[in-house]
């Protein structure tokens, strides 16, 4: 898909670079905040903390250094919209995170950019150069006294772990990529111990949308607690996939007519972190309140076999966990095996249930997201393809 | 311990150290929560451990450890708080508003034994032959929480081939449970920074630099994170084996010398609280083992203040009034940890190290050359046996300067732990053990030699002498009851400034040859320091390396252990803050009940001198049986 056939209702409508950044430098830190909590905009990345909560935590911190980051860290499986954002749309992004400066006060700027996309760094550089040419960068940004910020590039090194904030501050910070005990949080000790908001690329290139046209236009699209549109990268079993922007509160079957998806059987709303909806349930929403995403959608129609789809799950959280918590790094494990079991035809219902239950004991016990949600699909594909899986042939489709 | 301002600590841990709030009015108040429906107010920031303690409630823990930052690892910990959709470790979570707390739910119930199950799945090896059988926390755990059927599974293969290259430490990956205390330890603790966690998912495992043996890394032997192995994946390199065999080979001799940190510990493994000193129990069930002598460490403590306080004296000498470059301050030198710490970290400062010998070493050597004359036996078929608190003297021993009786002085490094399997090994029950004492020769020791145990103590025993013999005067006349107050406690860095004044004493005669007079130190003030723990060591050291205050002490006191000695890595596990301050109130109460407390009035000091070392403190013989060198190696030599 090229950037001129990409429509869209918010993210993908016109915008001119230092637009946002002009409008909000005429008016107060807290009337911006306003604009922003009036859009209810929620975290792009899927967690759905809401965005100006998060910045009036860290505006209100006490501190003289406060950092920006931008999670450019996209590493869930089947997401590629931020790449997306990051080449076609790089000043959305830069300039959401200056007018996120301003908001919070802070100096500096650090994009946190995935290591696969180490090809876009060159590129990201050059831009930030030329905006530092055109004042919308370094010091008194348009000639606002005393407003100084610059962003720099840092590169990810392929943890999967590091899109979570925490683990993502860690490896800023030189250390191994594990996450962070909370509380505290980022907004009070953040990288380096100051505070520091840790947003998405979409949530950041959504801003000088909002500041632009306003919370009331904002919220036109949406649901009422999914405000907005998002980005949907589209996988798997249709003739169209790639980078879509759709209101919150679109029907996955709507979604599917949309990419031209036919003969699905399920999809994974949220990558392998997310859940595995079959088509029964198609008629629901992408939405916070209902599949919740951010923004993976993985389409399978119904020559594929899911207990090989969970596997490949399941062995890329057992090589992505960081290993510092028992129920991710040992959990994980035992979720494969049960899989190699069905597999191989040597297992108990009892046992796969004890393993769901080990699921629920992860969802709840481990220390970060990953660990959380790790079981997330191996719970809802044994429920939800129990015929399929459990057909006493190693869950290979009835072959 | 101290400050956690370090830069080595593992980042995800080092923001989260929770510090206990002593005063309320400093910190903001209090908060009240519910827990278990029961309220109670806690102080700001307490975390929910803590008020679970506080309640009377026990909370399971694994990763969490008194002397250790926070981690919030093994998730053992968690419990239920209201409107949180997951559970949250209790260890980690300091309390700053109201909240409602539910400790023992349905779900955390099954979480709690999913993750001990989890744990021992992937725990090598069977109870029943585990030396740590019966005092593994991982196992008490398990039987706490009624686990009991390897739900997950059992690793039947050992996954990691175990370490066995040091002198000191034995790393058995296989049966870690990676709860990262050792890397804490060794990284936060200690600032050594020989373990860290390597890979990620299931390979996580601890390592070393390049994976590389323990041996070939810079491991100071410390045995701090065996201390706090909660499992038997860490541990000392035990002699007993060998040690039996030489007691029961009858042409040996065997002789074992005890220390007096062991000895305030050792009560411990025998089911008595913390603080018991069992010296003359000891010495009678060591008598009943087979051992053929059994002798008093503090002996050579004794020795040692005399050796490092006239060498002390003669660089003092040489800097005053010879005016030549002298190494100052003079560092002590008895803690082996210690010594390969400054031998690796700072390798530039050897000449400050005091040549003489540790204790240990310094009987290892009398042993072989002096007792065995005395004794009429040769000296090879003595074997000599070493009772420590200690698992870097198992490497000191093994070095190879340290052979100056022409045998390796001191055979094998017992530790209180290995001791303590050897008694029960016998059949004995220490406590039930008549009192009896030390052998002859070395009979007789002072309370100074016995305070060398806590930190401080060096330099307390130091101190008492040297006050008597510069200013001629008794210790008790300046410090009542000899007790030098100051240098006790647990502080990381202790500092103290002793004025001399005008009025001097008269040199005694056993160093009258080395100096002739003290009148140029009149006017003086000896500045003199102690550090336990190589984190506090390094901060002294490094304001000795920017021209700080401590570059102009005299004499300062480094112990590698936290604690000193009484928390060496040999000691009885647990350790916490509060058994080692109750082995140290042992040994000084035990100090005080001595008629003798001071190295130079022991009485087999003074016989040394007069009939052995006969050309005095540093002199020839002494210089030849007493003391040693060191070795430079910096970052890359083991």
């Amino acid at each position: 898909m090229e950037k001129k056939e990409r429509k869209g209702a918010v993210l993908f409508s016109a915008y001119k670079r230092g637009d946002g950044i002009k409008k909000v430098l005429a008016k107060s830190r807290e009337d911006v905040l306003l604009d922003i909590r009036e859009s209810k905009l929620k975290g792009r990345g899927g967690a759905g903390f809401p965005t100006a909560t998060k910045w009036m935590m860290v505006a209100a911190a006490n501190s003289e250094t406060k950092y920006i980051i931008c999670n450019a860290d996209e590493g869930e499986p089947g997401t590629f919209k931020d790449r997306v954002l990051l080449l076609e749309y790089p000043e959305l992004v830069f300039d959401g995170m200056v007018i996120a400066a301003y908001i919070i006060g802070a100096k500096n700027g650090i994009v946190y950019l995935r290591g696969e996309y180490e090809y876009l760094k060159k590129s990201l550089e050059d831009y930030l150069e030329s905006m530092r040419k055109d004042n919308l960068l370094g010091q008194n940004i348009l000639s606002k006294k005393g407003f100084d910020f610059d962003i720099t590039i840092r590169m990810g090194s392929g943890a999967y772990v590091c899109g979570e904030e925490t683990a993502l501050i860690e490896s800023l910070e030189g250390s191994r990529g594990e996450a962070r005990n909370r509380p505290p949080f980022p907004v009070t000790t953040g990288y380096m111990g100051h505070p520091t908001t840790v947003n998405n690329v979409e949530t950041l290139a959504s801003i000088p949308h909002i500041v632009s046209k306003g919370g009331e236009w904002f919220k036109k699209n949406g649901t009422d607690k999914s405000t907005g549109s998002k980005l949907f990268s589209v996988s798997g079993d249709c003739r169209k996939p790639g980078v879509y922007e759709l209101p919150w509160g679109t029907k996955i079957s709507d979604l599917l007519k949309i990419v031209e998806a036919e003969d699905s059987k399920a999809v994974q709303v949220g990558g392998a972190s997310g859940f595995c909806i079959p088509k029964s349930q198609f008629n629901r929403t992408l939405a916070y309140e209902d599949a919740a995403t951010g923004g993976s959608i993985i389409i399978f129609n119904e020559s594929r076999n899911m207990l090989h789809i969970l596997k490949n799950f399941m062995e890329f959280f057992v090589e992505e966990s960081c290993g510092q918590c028992t129920p991710c790094r040992i959990g994980n494990v035992k979720l494969l095996e049960g899989i190699r079991m069905i597999e191989k035809g040597e297992y108990t219902f009892n046992y796969m249930n004890q393993l769901k239950d080990l699921g629920r004991t992860m969802q709840v016990a481990s220390k970060c997201g990953l660990g959380q949600s790790s079981p997330n699909s191996f719970i809802s594909i044994l429920e939800n393809f129990k015929d399929e899986i459990f057909n006493g042939n190693g869950g290979n489709n009835g072959k | 311990m101290e400050s956690k301002d370090n830069l080595r600590v593992p980042g995800s841990q080092k923001p989260l150290t929770i510090e206990k709030p002593s005063d309320l009015n400093t910190i903001g108040g209090t908060v009240s929560v519910e827990i278990n429906e029961k309220k109670i107010t806690v102080p700001l920031g307490t975390t929910i451990l803590e008020a679970c303690k506080m309640s009377g409630i026990s909370i399971p823990t694994l990763c969490n450890h008194e002397d250790l930052c926070v981690a919030g690892v093994c998730r053992i910990c968690v419990v239920e708080v209201e409107g949180m959709r997951t559970l949250q470790a209790s260890c980690a979570f300091p309390i700053t508003a109201p909240m409602k707390i539910r400790t023992s739910t349905p779900m955390v119930r099954k979480a709690r034994r999913n993750i001990i199950d989890l744990m021992l799945s992937e725990h090598y090896g069977e109870c029943y032959s585990c030396f740590r059988n019966g005092k593994c926390e991982l196992q008490a755990l398990a039987k706490e929480y009624g686990v009991d059927s390897y739900t997950y599974g059992h690793v039947s293969k050992p996954k990691y081939e175990i370490d066995k290259s040091s002198y000191s430490v034995i790393r058995d990956m296989s049966k870690c449970v990676l709860c990262k205390r050792c890397v804490r330890t060794c990284i936060d603790l200690q600032e050594v920074g020989v373990l860290e966690a390597v890979d990620r998912g299931d390979k996580t495992h601890i390592s070393t630099f390049l994976n590389k043996p323990l041996n070939d890394v810079i491991c100071i032997n410390c045995g701090q994170c065996i201390n706090r192995c909660p499992t038997a994946a860490l541990r000392a390199n035990d002699p007993s084996d060998e040690i039996w065999a030489a007691i029961d080979d009858p042409k040996k001799h065997v002789i074992i010398q005890t220390a007096p940190s062991p000895r305030a510990a050792i009560g411990e493994e025998f089911g008595l609280g913390a603080g018991h000193s069992m010296t003359r129990e000891l010495n009678t069930a060591l008598k009943r083992i087979g051992f053929d002598k059994v002798f008093d460490t503090n002996f050579t403590a004794d020795l040692t203040i005399i050796e490092e306080g006239t060498e002390l004296i003669l660089r003092l000498y040489k800097a005053l009034v010879k005016k030549e470059d002298a190494a100052l301050p003079q560092f002590t030198s008895c803690s082996p940890g210690w010594v390969k710490f400054i031998e690796h970290y700072y390798p530039d400062y050897l000449d400050n190290l005091s040549s003489a010998k540790s204790p240990q070493q310094m009987f290892g050597a009398l042993i072989k050359t002096f007792y065995a004359q005395k004794a009429g036996i040769d000296p090879s078929d003595v074997v000599s046996v070493a009772l420590m608190p200690c698992s870097a003297k198992k490497f000191e021993c093994n070095r190879p300067e340290m052979h100056a009786s022409g045998f390796k002085d001191v055979d094998y490094g017992l530790t209180t732990r290995e001791m303590a399997k050897m008694i029960r090994e016998a059949g004995i029950n220490l406590p039930e053990m008549p009192k009896s004492d030390f052998d002859d020769p070395f009979g007789e020791a002072s309370g100074a030699g016995l305070i060398f145990g806590a930190t401080g103590g060096v330099m307390e025993a130091a101190i008492r002498s040297v006050v008597e013999f510069v200013l001629g005067k008794k210790t008790e006349d300046i410090f009542e009851k000899a007790n030098i107050i100051p240098l006790r406690g647990f502080d990381g860095v202790k500092y103290m400034e002793i004025p001399i004044g005008n009025e001097v004493g008269e040199v005694p005669d056993i160093i009258k040859h080395l100096v002739p007079d003290w009148n140029w130190l009149k006017g003086a003030t000896l500045k003199i320091a102690v550090a336990h723990g190589t984190a506090n060591a390094k901060k002294i050291m490094d304001n000795i390396k920017a021209g700080g205050k401590f570059s102009e002490c005299h004499f300062i006191e480094f112990m590698a252990c936290p604690g000193g000695c009484i928390g060496g890595g040999g000691q009885p596990i647990p350790t916490t803050p509060e058994i080692r301050k109750l082995r140290a109130k042992a040994i000084y109460a035990e100090d005080e009940s001595l008629e003798l407390r001071k190295s130079h009035e022991n009485p087999n000091v003074v016989k040394i001198y007069n009939e052995f070392l006969t050309d005095g403190p540093c002199g020839h013989q002494s210089h030849k049986l007493l003391h040693t060198h060191y070795t430079k190696r910096g970052r890359y030599i083991a």
